[in-house]
Formats: C-alpha cells, sequence, structure tokens
C-alpha cells in the first residue's frame, strides 16, 4: 500500500428503491485507509441500506458504487440468528469465511474480550458476547475495510466504551478503512473522522468537531473525555427515552449545518413533526 | 458381484444416500425441505419425458429438476408470489402435468407405484454407474463450494459483503441437489426422496458438534438406512424406498433417547435467547 490515501470504497449520488418508495437516495460517501466514517441516523433512515450498497449486497437503482479490486471487507450485520439445526461453535465461526490459524483466532477473539467464548456454541451467546465475537471475526480476517453496522448493540456499557477504543486502535494498528454505523451519538463521535447524518438523504455531514459545534453536541463529547459516571448518565437517558430522543438530537445537528440540509428543508421538517408526534 | 439384483440395489442404495447425507444438511440448515419434495414431485414430469422421447430416465428427470430449480429461482425474484406458494405452484404443476402425460401415452405400461415408492428390482447397472458417477460429481462440487455455501447459509448478507457471492453458491447448490433427486429416483421413489435428504440429517444433528461432523454422520446414517431397509424389502417383500425412510426413521428417533435432557435443556437455551 502506497503512503497515500488510497480509496477503498465510495458511493456516488447512490439510492435504492424498494417497491416504488426511496428508502435512500443521493448518497456521496467514500471511505479510506485509516479513516473512521461514521453514520448516523434514525431508524428506517437508510443506514444499513447505504452500508449494503458500500459492501455491494445491494446494487443501486440510481447513481454508483465503487469498490477497490481485490479489497478484503470484514463486515459486521445488524443481525445474525443461528438456527437449531446448525451445529456452530464460535472457533468454527470465526473461520466462516476464510481459514484462520488457532492462534490467530485466539487473539482476535480475546481482542474483543470474549477470548473464554472459543468453544461456546452461536447460539447460546447474549446479544453483547455475539457482537464481540462477530467484531473478532471480521478482524481476524485482517481486512482492508471494516464495515460495522451498529457493532455494540446489547454490549454493556464498559464494553461499549472498550470496543469503541479498540475500534480506533485497529484503525491504528492494521491501517484499514472503517466504515460504522451507529445510533450511539455521543460515543462515536471522538474517533470518527467523518461523520455522515442519514434521514433518508445526507442530513449534514462533517468532521465531528464540525458536526459537534452544536452546544448540546460539545455538552457530549465533554462527557465521553470525562468521568465514567457522566458518561454514563448520558446513557441512560438514552436508553430509557423512546427513540424520538435520537431523532431529536440529529435533529439539532442538522439544524446547525448548512448547505446539503436546506435543499431538503420541508422532508426534515416533516420528519422532525413527526418525531414531535411519536413523543 | 452386481448380477445379483439385491446387490445392485444395496450398492446403488449406499452411494445415493453417501451423497444425499450431506447435501440434506444443508437443506434442513437452508429450511428447504419443501424444495426438495417440488423437485422430487416433478421429477414424475421427467420420467413421462424420458418415456415420450425415448431417453434415459436418470437424464430426463434431471433436466427437468434442474429447470425447476431455475424456474424458482427466477420467480422468486421477481418477488411476486412467496417462496412457498411458488414452490406449491411449481410441485404440483409438474407432478400433476407428469401424471397426465403418462396417461396419455397408451402405449407404455407404467409401474405408477415404482416410480413413486422406488423400485429395487429395477436397478441396472447402468444406474449404478450414473449413480456413482453423478454422486462423485456432487460431491466434489459440494466440496469445492463448502465454505462460501455454508457462509451463505449462516448468513447471506455476510457471505455477500465479504464478496462470496452467496447467490451463485445457492444456485450451484440447488442443481446439486436436482441431480442427487434424478440419481435416486429408482432407489426410493419420487414421494420419498426428500426423507433420505432430511431424516438421516436430523438423525445426525444431535450427535454432532460441528457441520462438517454432521455432513458425515448423515452419510453414515443414510447409508445405514439403505442398507436395513433393503433387507428388510427383501424379507419382507415390503417397498423398498418406503422401507429405507422406515430404517431412517428409527435411526432418528435412537437419536433422540439418549439425549432427552440434552433436547429440552436446549429448547430453553433457545426459548431463552428470544426473549
Amino acid at each position: 500500500m502506497t503512503a497515500s490515501k488510497m480509496q477503498l470504497v465510495q458511493l456516488d449520488r447512490a439510492g435504492i428503491r424498494k417497491g416504488g418508495n426511496w428508502l435512500v437516495r443521493g448518497v456521496d460517501l467514500s471511505v479510506s485507509e485509516r479513516e473512521i466514517v461514521t453514520l448516523i441516523g434514525p431508524n428506517g433512515s437508510g443506514k444499513s441500506t447505504t452500508a449494503k450498497m458500500a459492501l455491494g449486497i445491494l446494487k443501486p437503482s440510481e447513481g454508483s458504487a465503487f469498490r477497490g479490486k481485490g479489497l478484503k471487507v470484514g463486515y459486521v450485520p445488524q443481525k445474525l440468528t443461528i438456527d437449531w439445526t446448525l451445529p456452530l461453535s464460535v472457533g468454527r465461526f470465526m473461520r466462516l469465511t476464510n481459514p484462520l490459524s488457532d492462534a490467530d483466532c485466539r487473539q482476535a477473539l480475546e481482542q474483543t474480550g470474549a477470548g473464554h467464548l472459543l468453544n461456546a456454541e452461536m447460539r447460546t451467546l447474549s446479544g453483547g458476547e455475539m457482537q464481540r465475537v462477530m467484531l473478532a471475526r471480521a478482524i481476524a480476517r485482517s481486512p482492508d475495510l471494516l464495515v460495522l453496522d451498529e457493532p455494540v448493540q446489547g454490549v454493556d456499557y464498559a464494553g461499549e466504551i472498550a470496543i469503541y477504543d479498540l475500534i480506533s486502535e485497529i484503525r491504528n494498528t492494521m491501517g484499514c478503512g472503517i466504515l460504522m454505523i451507529s445510533h450511539d451519538l455521543h460515543v462515536v463521535m471522538a474517533a470518527a473522522d467523518q461523520v455522515i447524518c442519514l434521514n433518508g438523504h445526507v442530513c449534514c455531514r462533517g468532521t465531528p468537531s464540525d458536526v459537534s459545534k452544536s452546544d448540546q453536541y460539545h455538552a457530549l463529547f465533554g462527557a465521553r473525555a470525562g468521568a465514567g459516571l457522566a458518561v454514563y448518565q448520558h446513557h441512560h437517558d438514552h436508553v430509557h427515552l423512546p427513540d424520538g430522543q435520537v431523532r431529536h438530537a440529529d435533529g439539532t445537528i442538522c439544524s446547525d449545518c448548512p448547505g446539503e440540509h436546506h435543499e431538503h428543508a420541508h422532508e426534515d421538517q416533516q420528519a422532525n413533526t413527526g418525531m414531535t408526534d411519536a413523543r | 458381484m452386481l448380477d445379483d439384483f439385491f446387490t445392485r440395489a444395496l450398492v446403488a442404495g449406499v452411494g445415493v444416500a453417501l451423497v444425499a447425507g450431506p447435501l440434506g444438511c444443508f437443506i434442513i440448515w437452508r429450511r428447504m425441505a419443501y424444495f426438495g419434495d417440488t423437485l422430487s414431485h416433478a421429477a414424475l414430469l421427467g420420467v413421462a419425458l424420458s418415456l415420450l422421447l425415448e431417453v434415459n430416465t436418470t437424464l430426463a428427470v434431471g433436466a427437468v429438476s434442474i429447470v425447476i430449480a431455475v424456474m424458482l429461482l427466477s420467480l422468486r425474484r421477481s418477488e411476486t408470489l412467496s417462496s412457498d406458494a411458488i414452490l406449491g405452484l411449481l410441485s404440483h404443476s409438474a407432478l400433476a402435468l407428469g401424471l397426465v402425460s403418462l396417461a396419455f401415452m397408451t402405449w407404455v405400461r407404467v409401474d405408477l407405484l415404482g416410480l413413486l415408492f422406488g423400485d429395487i428390482l429395477a436397478v441396472t447397472k447402468l444406474d449404478i454407474a450414473m449413480i456413482y458417477v453423478g454422486g462423485g460429481f456432487v460431491l466434489a462440487v459440494l466440496l469445492l463450494v463448502w465454505r462460501r455455501l455454508f457462509a451463505a447459509t449462516v448468513s447471506p448478507d455476510l457471505a455477500a459483503g465479504e464478496g462470496l457471492k452467496p447467490e451463485r453458491a445457492e444456485l450451484i447448490f440447488m442443481l446439486l441437489t436436482a441431480v442427487v433427486i434424478a440419481i435416486s429416483l429408482k432407489i426410493i421413489g419420487a414421494l420419498l426422496i426428500t426423507a433420505l435428504l432430511i431424516i438421516p440429517a436430523a438423525a445426525a444433528r444431535r450427535l454432532s458438534a460441528t457441520p462438517e461432523q454432521m455432513a458425515i454422520l448423515a452419510a453414515i446414517a443414510g447409508a445405514a438406512s439403505v442398507v436395513a431397509g433393503l433387507y428388510s424389502s427383501l424379507n419382507y417383500d415390503t417397498p423398498s424406498g418406503p422401507s429405507i425412510v422406515v430404517a431412517a426413521m428409527v435411526l432418528f428417533i435412537v437419536s433422540l433417547v439418549p439425549g432427552g435432557i440434552l433436547v429440552r435443556r436446549n429448547r430453553t437455551n433457545i426459548q431463552g435467547d428470544r426473549s
């Protein structure tokens, strides 16, 4: 690999239409080596769909998707259910898409704090354990691009911070690009190079510092750097309020972002009204 | 050795079972039991065509099965009907078409019972050759696509995201199933082929810790069912297909017995995961 940043994956005004509705459209996105791009947005805003376009799982109905030739991807999908009929241990799952030495397998699992699960049955894992194992599997491939669809869902709070730290550490040590989806706005921001806020289209984008100019965001990042308790406090809010709260946070960012946002002003207002109703 | 009809049936049946076991595991994992049924019902149409065109039965059945599999894939992509409705439509249309065309051919007398339930007297040396060549081919291809097919079975999205092209693996798998159904028609019959795919695999499930183990055990369980079934078919003058399936069923029940407690524990685990 060269010293200059190589583009791993790129979406150009890409959109997906299904049954006459646009799930998401007009997305410009690119991930380079050593870059962390975070997609945030409410449920149904097209985050996973966008990631699937970038991965080539879905073919864009308009626009284009480009992936580097021979790009090695590590993918952590949003959800994975293992049927009872499948006898699948964690160790075997780690080798799902490529062969892997025992040592590498163990090391990757230990990195994500799942070393003790090596011989466990996949079916018996809790949600958080499953996330750790899936992340370990993706890392063990030593990919050029990591795509993480809500990698910390179901992980307890201490584990969540550890996993986010691990993700930025992976970027530094392995030099891969990372495309991450998150609904957890506050923790993600710090490590990301670029944050893209989606709501059926690109609502706003920028570096975390751009996006976090709003007072609310500033407070969130302060909390991230600060004591565990303060962070936990915020997290607590998130968990216990209806998911309209997350949307509200997005809405706030959007109103601070000029340019792209104004093109879609009416749609955003609609969305905001919907959220208010929901609450 | 192959001059004896019973030996021929044994050799043929064991050959079929060795291939059906591993393939049947995927049928179970991918929840495609009804797909297997559809292909085997369509086999009857293949038989009718083979009589009409005077070609080899196994080849005709294989060709019809492949056409049905490809039709199924393309119908499913068009997203008009649900997958099981499409299967039901294809399955029974093909079965009915086969029976109607057989009835039209007044000049041939067909042993319908033999077609539906298998006939060990009918196994020829050519059949055995086709089973071992076809079966060997199926196993070789299955081994070749094993990793990507298995990854696509665990999670199609994950496999696609990491560049394993799950659609291609799925198509290959369907074609392999079509071949297996074609070569097992004579020995086990159109109505019961799916059983030879599914029951040995189900019997193997509880005794296996890895997917590969399950595939091998399913092949062994299938071969054992064939041997037991054919011997009882000979001794009690019962049709060969049903006898093999009964033997497989007994194996499945035996596989349940020592693990009775284990099963209950697994059940609670599953419920725990879902809650």
